[in-house]
């Protein structure tokens, strides 16, 4: 050992803008909301109240009702996202990815139109196709002789959520597909070769070779889809507006968020209470994030080609 | 050539699901747009017909033009949305290669400080920020909306070139430092390249919640002046709700400058991921 290494100063000049940008804007006003939710807001100013307003949260019968609802029809709102949305984008990107597939760009711009929208037109579009009034819906479905079968979902209980679900998976799909598509295509040559001249071949190619292969991916795309569907916010609130109707049966902790923190009819704005929900979001998604980084992809096997 | 792969069943299926899914992702975007085209009468009448010479109307379009200054919007949205994604691809890709390349204490510590963002909803410190902007005078600037989504997309952009960078062969790196190629120059010039795929899929993946964001728009640069595409469609649909015309006409305006320009971007993006997936 021959003294100190000198500083490597090029690290630090890699590390800094990036670093610097998310600190101020992003990590700082965090922990000025997660402390908002200490404290209690008044005219003559704030004061400090500890975890009182986490008591109201889960002691207030109205308030937990409201959370606990908010969460079980979030949690619901992934468990579509996972079993709808991740199967088919990777369905589509195997299918894409195909070496001697046509019009391959065609299908592949085409099915990611959805996803350049923004949500305004999203919840937009899907209303007025969903509508009675207009009828779009039903005459489609008389094409096939299923009239009988439409409702009004969006208006409905029990089906406004999962239609609402599935709005979003039409939206997102094809994010997982890109990303399955990109992680598909990086696979060498050499691997496939020498499964084809071991007789392993299409299908089972897929399912033997390719989807061990893409793996990270995928725990990247879950990832990804519970942190999506956990801020989620803005379909259900241009679709159902801020009450997330009917009767809140597709209010999700976003929209609950907001009506709490904006206020809503006759609820005036509470930015402590606002500011504790976010923070309860921001420790579920912490546990998930968590149970990923550290029970999942730690499994991983990771190959370098 | 194997048999399998070739099978002309098995490519049929495959085009049957595609068409069959592609059906599905086009449909009301075009059910929209046909309508946007017709009088009151057909739009209900029959809403999956093309415009005829008898349905045809542009009264839609006429009231919306009238009413909001979509161009000004547009604008708006291109610029805060190219300036935040050059800033993060060029920012992330640089802390992406600091994480993955170099060993130096407090690595992971950093690597997770970052990774911490993605599961961040930003919103969470929307008060916060709003206070930063008043603060420093940029409420109702461009700027202001460049920062946030900067800040919004370096971690997701950082982890993700990371997890590729780390597939960039070490030897073709220290073949270069070999030839005395400097830390700067490993960087843009061996690494960046050969990332590129990535980058445009992490640019599409950063542009979208950017171009769609419909949040910070409206705390941070609500002023006529500063409004993005996203926002005035929102408030005119808000403000048109029963005029149907209108409301399918703002949806269309809205809707095809995004397609023009991902139909545009999207050949970048092809040539992109095919430049180094494929072979």
């Amino acid at each position: 050992m021959a003294g100190k290494k000198p500083i490597r100063w090029h690290i630090a000049v890699f590390l800094a803008p990036a670093v610097l940008i998310y600190t101020a804007i992003m990590i700082l006003p965090l922990f000025g909301t997660l402390e908002l939710s200490l404290f209690h807001s008044s005219p003559d100013g704030r004061t400090f109240v500890g975890l009182d307003n986490f008591r109201t949260l889960f002691g207030d019968p109205r308030w937990a009702a409201s959370f606990w609802n908010a969460l079980a029809n979030n949690t619901w709102f992934f468990i579509i996202h996972m079993l709808v949305q991740n199967p088919v984008g990777i369905l589509l990107a195997a299918l894409l990815s195909h070496p001697k597939l046509r019009f391959r760009a065609f299908y592949r711009t085409a099915i990611f139109v959805p996803t350049i929208l923004s949500f305004v037109i999203v919840g937009f579009v899907w209303k007025l196709i969903l509508s009675p009034l207009w009828g779009v819906a039903p005459s489609l479905l008389d094409l096939f002789g299923l009239k009988a079968l439409f409702s009004p979902w969006l208006g409905k209980e029990e089906y406004a959520l999962t239609a609402l679900g599935l709005v979003s998976v039409w939206q997102f799909v094809g994010i997982p597909m890109m990303l399955i598509y990109a992680a598909l295509l990086s696979i060498p040559d050499e691997i496939i070769e020498a499964a084809e001249i071991d007789g392993i071949t299409g299908v089972a190619q897929f399912w033997k070779i390719k989807l061990r292969l893409i793996l990270p991916s995928i725990g990247i795309i879950s990832i990804l889809t519970f942190v999506g569907n956990f801020n989620a916010f803005d379909l259900i609130y241009s679709a159902q507006g801020a009450l997330a109707g009917p009767n809140f049966s597709t209010d999700i902790l976003g929209t609950f968020l907001y009506r709490t923190f904006f206020g809503f009819q006759l609820q005036i704005g509470d930015p402590n209470m606002g500011a504790t929900i976010a923070s309860m979001m921001f420790f579920i998604i912490l546990v998930g994030v968590c149970l990923y980084l550290f029970a999942i992809q730690r499994r991983l096997r990771r190959y370098q080609f | 050539m194997s048999k399998a792969t070739s099978s002309p069943t098995r490519s049929i299926a495959a085009h049957g699901v595609l068409i069959l899914y592609t059906v599905i992702a086009l449909f009301p975007v075009i059910v929209i747009l046909i309508n946007s085209f017709k009088n009151r009468q057909a739009i209900f009448r029959s809403p999956l017909s093309l415009p005829g010479p008898e349905s045809f109307s542009l009264i839609g379009y006429q009231t919306v033009l009238k009413q909001g200054d979509f161009l000004l919007y547009f604008e708006n949205s291109l610029i805060v949305t190219v300036v935040s994604i050059v800033l993060v691809l060029l920012f992330g890709a640089m802390a992406a290669f600091a994480l993955s390349e170099y060993r130096f204490r407090g690595n992971t510590l950093m690597g997770l400080y970052l990774a911490l963002g993605i599961m961040i909803p930003i919103r969470l410190g929307t008060v916060a920020i709003l206070q930063l902007m008043v603060a420093s005078g940029l409420v109702n600037t461009l700027t202001s909306l460049i920062l946030v989504y900067t800040a919004q997309g370096l971690p997701l952009a950082v982890f993700i070139l990371s997890e590729f960078m780390k597939q960039v062969s070490d030897d073709l790196k220290n073949a270069g430092r070999i030839d005395g190629l400097s830390e700067y120059r490993i960087f843009f010039r061996l690494v960046l390249p050969l990332v590129r795929p990535s980058m445009a899929t992490v640019a599409v993946f950063t542009m979208i919640p950017i171009w769609n964001d419909l949040w910070f728009p409206l705390i941070l640069a609500p002023a006529e002046s500063t409004k993005t595409v996203t926002l005035g469609a929102q408030m005119f649909i808000g403000q048109f709700v029963t005029n149907w015309n209108a409301v399918l006409a703002a949806l269309s305006l809205a809707i095809l400058p995004v397609l023009i320009l991902y139909l545009i971007f999207s050949r970048q993006l092809i040539r992109g991921i095919t430049a180094g997936a494929v072979k």
